[in-house]
């Protein structure tokens, strides 16, 4: 048994954990997959901080960084970088994607033990953050991100502060509100107990000054934390619209100011409780409604796909400058792996473009010098020089996203708003009817109560709670399947769509999971030998290879010869082994047709590796359980390669388009609005940002929760994306729940107009209904969302 | 029964200070991050113990 789990460790790596190839690393009695997580290790065992490993198994991750972090030099960008700065000490705080497990709190909150200049620093797990306090003086914030990238913890420095961005101060002011809120009622509950009894005579000498006290918490209960209402209320009279806080507000001023009234005329108790009580609860809904996920963000846009800085040749001289300083004429010097940050002209070098972020072609376009790159493009290659023509804010991807008419005509009216409308109305009417009906028999008093009453009891608190209650039950239910949607108001977006667009690449294709395979034949010493070249280079496609060869021993190199983008050649036992694409080649191949990696061994042709995209599991399912409901399309930027195999999975109805351009995704999406249509969007890159920003309702898809994915109302796993039906089903559900809380929410009401039409209502009938179908509507939509979510098997 | 007026402040002080404290609890950034500080407290960092550790291993 002990020798079983002993063999069952060492077949991975580490590290790293993943599976070791037939010849590993080896330090210290330990196996490695690779040089990188051997160096972490070596880093770690030298610091004593081997703990690391002995929290998680193989904690570590994966890395190759090629980072230029000259730009890390320049002052204007440290004291953009920088959250503050005093003396000797400068504390910095850092997104680290990395971060994934308890072994890498533990580790970064050790840095002090590698470097001593390093006085403290912090993890926030959730955000995936950490705060470093630094002695700027002994160590450069170059040499701390240096650092904390030798360990495999590279944080991600862009252009949209991340970090920054995240400060929610408004969510914090709501905190105090709900704080507050519960201090009142609770003191207002204390105090409205006797009442709820009877008082003793002897009691009632403490009568007047409950009700003074009461009236004391319910004016800071009315009027700060009710505040938001009545602000809401105005401003949406002013627009000549009601919204559901237009009768909430009434209700607020009604209930002070008939408490106010019997409190000072010494006519009743008032309905302290039942206000305090009130805006607890909704400030609670509200709360729930606002809630959203701290580690995702989804309002990302170009900015964090982009670096802070680039590098700009000055009279011969590179140096590195802040994105947002780049200025028309400036020249650009972009290195292999490196993304053009603004339109630009190509100048000196030969440019081969990955368009994948802005057109989702998978293949890199060769450029001509003269010829204009847009920004987006990354380099695969040598260095290259170019010369800005417009500024980073007006390229043609960043255009983007200043479209002016983003979701303008788009009508955000959920189901609250519209029956807020006719709920008012119902409410003045019956109001008004039974206060003229009192104040026509003559009795002025109960005119005046019976008025004010059925607005008391008409509260629509319920319909306020019930759609923050159900959509978080339901939003929890989603993310438990990797489903991740931006806020509540969002899933009714989501119950609303009738026609679904795809992207292809990335979207219903895997970025994981790219096969590779071998066109040729290759003896077992030619893949030796072709293994020994490939283990020099630290392309990802050479290690892919590797993995799949799958070396058992290694040869020396000679005359080892990179070209960035292009290939690598070598001489090893004496045979010249050329691998990379066709453009090196001397002499012509008939293969020419198939991209991919081209294999010369001693001037023989023997091959080609390429790299086929791998459809999603489950494409046909998702599709035919899609089709009955919905339109379905397929807006894809790459080429009609794969159009006949797609043809069979979509329905004959579907429109299948290519080589769509992101302007032409974005005003597909237009169009289809324009007809009324309710869109959703998947997609996954920069290149789908602009459609999915204007769709309906947009999902990024991803197959790692903690990449980058461009701004939407959701987030997707690619391994969940065959729920999808069922995730739209539930959305269905939650709006039918939502709708039968309703039902049950006027049933109760009608109980109490009973009374209050009558000008009968006592204060504790008010205090009892309120709670009571409050908690009957919090069980009802729970236990209905789990009925529903199990329904659909997604519990 | 006028012991019930002091009672009653009381009470209302109790209530404010309970309120204070989480005001500054939340100012003080205690809400911002609830999960590390939970993991947090589960390291143990005794160099000495390490080396014990090790020296247990290597014989």
């Amino acid at each position: 048994m002990e020798n079983q789990k002993n063999t069952a460790i060492k077949s991975v790596c580490f590290h790293c954990g993943e599976g070791l190839p037939k010849l590993k690393y080896q330090l210290d009695d330990k196996d490695f997959c690779c040089a990188g997580c051997k160096g972490v290790y070596k880093i770690l065992s030298e610091n004593n901080l081997c703990n690391y490993y002995a929290y998680n198994d193989n904690p570590g991750q994966r890395f190759n960084s090629e980072s230029h972090l000259e730009y890390l030099d320049e002052e204007a960008i440290i004291s953009q970088l920088i959250d503050y700065r005093q003396g000797s000490s400068s504390i910095i705080t850092f997104y680290v994607p990395a971060i994934h497990c308890s072994s890498c709190i533990w580790l970064l909150e050790h840095l002090y033990k590698i470097n001593t200049a390093i006085f403290s620093s912090r993890i926030d797990f959730l955000k995936k953050q950490v705060t470093i306090n630094f002695n700027h003086e002994e160590i450069s914030l170059r040499q701390l991100v240096e650092t904390l990238i030798h360990i495999g913890y590279e944080p991600l420095i862009s252009l949209q502060d991340v970090v920054k961005e995240n400060q929610n101060v408004n969510n914090k002011s709501l905190i105090v509100k709900i704080a507050v809120a519960g201090f009142l009622m609770g003191n207002v509950m204390l105090f409205s107990f006797p009442e709820y009894f009877g008082l003793s005579g002897f009691e009632k000498q403490f009568q007047d000054l409950f009700g003074w006290l009461n009236l004391a918490f319910a004016i800071p209960a009315a009027f700060y934390c009710g505040r938001d209402y009545f602000v809401s209320a105005i401003t949406s009279l002013k627009h000549k619209h009601i919204n559901l806080d237009t009768p909430l507000a009434l209700i607020i001023a009604v209930l002070f100011f008939r408490t106010a009234f019997e409190v000072i005329f010494k006519t009743g108790p008032g309905f302290a409780d039942t206000l305090t009580g009130l805006i607890f609860l909704l400030l609670m809904g509200k709360w729930l409604r606002q809630r959203t996920y701290h580690h995702i963000s989804f309002d990302r846009d170009y900015r964090s796909y982009f670096p802070i800085a680039v590098t700009v040749i000055i009279e011969g001289k590179e140096k590195p400058v802040a994105l947002n300083e780049v200025k028309i004429g400036d020249r650009l010097w972009i290195r292999n792996g490196e993304l053009v940050p603004a339109d630009a002209i190509l100048m000196k070098g030969d440019a081969r473009m990955d368009m994948s972020f802005v057109t989702g072609e998978s293949e890199p376009v060769h450029k001509v010098l003269g010829e204009i790159i847009y920004a987006g493009g990354r380099q695969a290659g040598e260095a290259i020089e170019l010369e800005v023509i417009k500024p980073v804010s007006q390229s043609y991807l960043t255009g983007l996203w200043n479209n002016e008419n983003y979701k303008s005509d788009k009508s955000k009216e959920t189901f609250n708003d519209s029956v807020a409308k006719y709920f008012s109305l119902a409410v003045f009417i019956t109001a008004f009817t039974s206060a003229s009906y009192w104040a026509f028999t003559g009795d002025q008093h109960k005119a005046w109560s019976a008025f004010t009453a059925v607005i008391i009891v008409a509260c629509p608190c319920v319909l306020a709670l019930s759609t923050p209650f159900t959509l978080s039950a339901i939003l929890s239910v989603f993310d438990k399947k990797g489903f991740y949607i931006k806020n509540t108001d969002a899933v009714e977006a989501l119950a609303k769509c009738d026609t679904i667009i795809f992207d292809k690449t990335g979207t219903l294709t895997s970025s994981d999971t790219a096969e590779i395979s071998f066109k040729g034949s290759l003896t077992y010493q030619e893949k030796m030998v072709l293994s020994s070249l490939m283990r020099n280079s630290t392309h990802p496609m050479s290690r892919h290879i590797l993995q799949k060869l799958n070396p058992d021993q290694f040869y020396t190199v000679q005359d080892f010869i990179e070209i960035p983008g292009k290939g690598l050649s070598g001489t090893i036992n004496g045979l010249a082994v050329y691998a990379g694409n066709l453009s090196l080649l001397r002499k012509q191949v008939n293969q020419s047709g198939s991209p991919g990696i081209h294999i010369v061994i001693d001037g023989q042709y023997m091959g080609v590796f390429s790299v086929k995209q791998q459809w999603r599991p489950d494409l046909n399912n998702l599709i035919s359980g899609l089709k009955k409901s919905f339109q379905l399309q397929l807006l894809s930027g790459d080429t009609n390669k794969d159009e006949p195999f797609l043809k069979t999975i979509f329905p004959a109805d579907a429109k299948l388009k290519f080589k769509q351009s992101p302007h032409e995704k974005l005003s597909a999406i237009l169009a289809l609005q324009q007809n009324k249509a309710q869109v959703m969007m998947l997609g996954d890159g920069l290149n789908d940002a602009g459609a999915l920003k204007q769709s309906n309702f947009g999902i990024a898809i991803t197959d790692n929760i903690n990449s980058f994915t461009p701004g939407c109302d959701a987030i997707l796993k690619g391994t969940s994306l065959s729920l999808l039906p069922a995730f739209i089903q539930l959305s269905k559900d939650g709006l039918k729940i939502i709708k039968i809380s309703f039902a049950i929410a006027v049933a109760y009401n009608c109980v109490g107009i009973y009374f209050a039409v009558q000008g009968t209502l006592y204060p504790l009938i008010a205090a009892v209904l309120m709670p009571a179908s409050t908690i009957t509507i919090i069980c009802f939509t729970t236990f209905t969302t789990g009925y529903f979510a199990r329904k659909r098997k997604l519990k | 029964m006028n012991i019930l007026y002091f009672l009653i402040c009381c009470s209302i002080l109790m209530a404010l200070i309970f309120l204070a404290a989480f005001f500054w609890a939340s100012k003080t950034g205690q809400h911002d991050d609830v999960y590390t500080p939970g993991v947090r407290m589960l390291f143990d960092d005794e160099p000495e113990r390490e080396n014990s550790e090790e020296d247990h291993f290597s014989n």
